[in-house]
């Protein structure tokens, strides 16, 4: 599990690798803040090669939303396989993110 | 309720993966049932293993958790239990409303009683009882107690 954090122009690509659960969430927030902190506004955060989230994982998305947009950012996500979508439209979550198919999308949104 | 399947877990989120992914395997792997029980009771389970050890045990390592998982007339039934003083399930609110969507917490409970049959509590609310009910009927497989 980890999280591969790369620039794609004014972009910040964050790619969740194996799960995003209450263990490592602590980690993707404080890695994504920081490159708030440093001063990027446009973030991207791929779960193609993400098996699971937990609702921990989901309220983490939340919260850096709210930081992203009060900083006058915009966070987006992108690859959401069956499940995962599955469980972003229990939760009503698909209505509060802006959800790409595939990263290149979601990178060229911006 | 019969006990297929009894783990012990420390109050340790980090044991949550493993110990799912040790029910699952245990679980029967029809067809019909694959996704209800790769997707439903997965996450219903994991949930359940994590409000009991965030806020049943309130994180504390002396504390533990135990979990029940039996297969009793086509139903995979787990019982999550901790050794904390319980909570009013009924006081959790519907983390969906436009009040509460931009929360950060609230959406454990809400996931299990959504992707299960049946989510209920003892009365003093340190113990949830979660059930999936299969088409299959298969059976567990193994069921070392641990």
């Amino acid at each position: 599990m980890g999280f591969q954090v790369s620039q794609n122009g004014e972009v910040t690509l964050v790619e969740v690798e194996g799960q995003l659960i209450v263990g490592n969430r602590q980690e993707l927030k404080q890695q994504v803040l920081e490159q708030l902190e440093s001063g990027d506004r446009k973030f991207v955060i791929d779960f193609a090669n993400t098996g699971y989230i937990d609702s921990s994982g989901l309220g983490v998305l939340v919260s850096l939303s709210k930081k992203i947009r009060e900083q006058g950012g915009e966070l987006r996500l992108s690859t959401l396989n069956e499940d995962l979508r599955t469980l972003f439209e229990l939760t009503k979550l698909d209505t509060l993110f802006r959800i790409a198919d595939t990263k290149e999308q979601a990178l060229s949104g911006f | 309720m019969g006990k297929d399947l009894i783990l012990e877990l420390p109050t340790d989120v980090s044991t949550i993966q493993h110990a799912v992914e040790y029910v699952m395997r245990c679980c029967p792997t029809c067809p019909e049932d694959g996704r209800r029980l790769n997707l439903n009771f997965r996450v219903g389970l994991t949930e359940a293993l994590s409000n009991a050890m965030l806020y049943g045990n309130a994180h504390d390592p002396s504390k533990r958790v135990l979990v029940e998982v039996a297969l009793e007339q086509g139903t995979v039934r787990a019982r999550v239990t901790d050794q904390g003083t319980g909570f009013d399930p009924t006081s959790v609110p519907d983390p969906t409303t436009s009040e509460n969507i931009a929360k950060p917490h609230g959406r454990g409970l809400f996931l299990m009683r959504k992707l299960l049959d049946e989510v209920s509590y003892n009365d003093q609310g340190n113990q949830v009882t979660l059930v999936l009910r299969l088409q299959s009927g298969g059976a567990l497989h193994g069921g070392v107690q641990a």
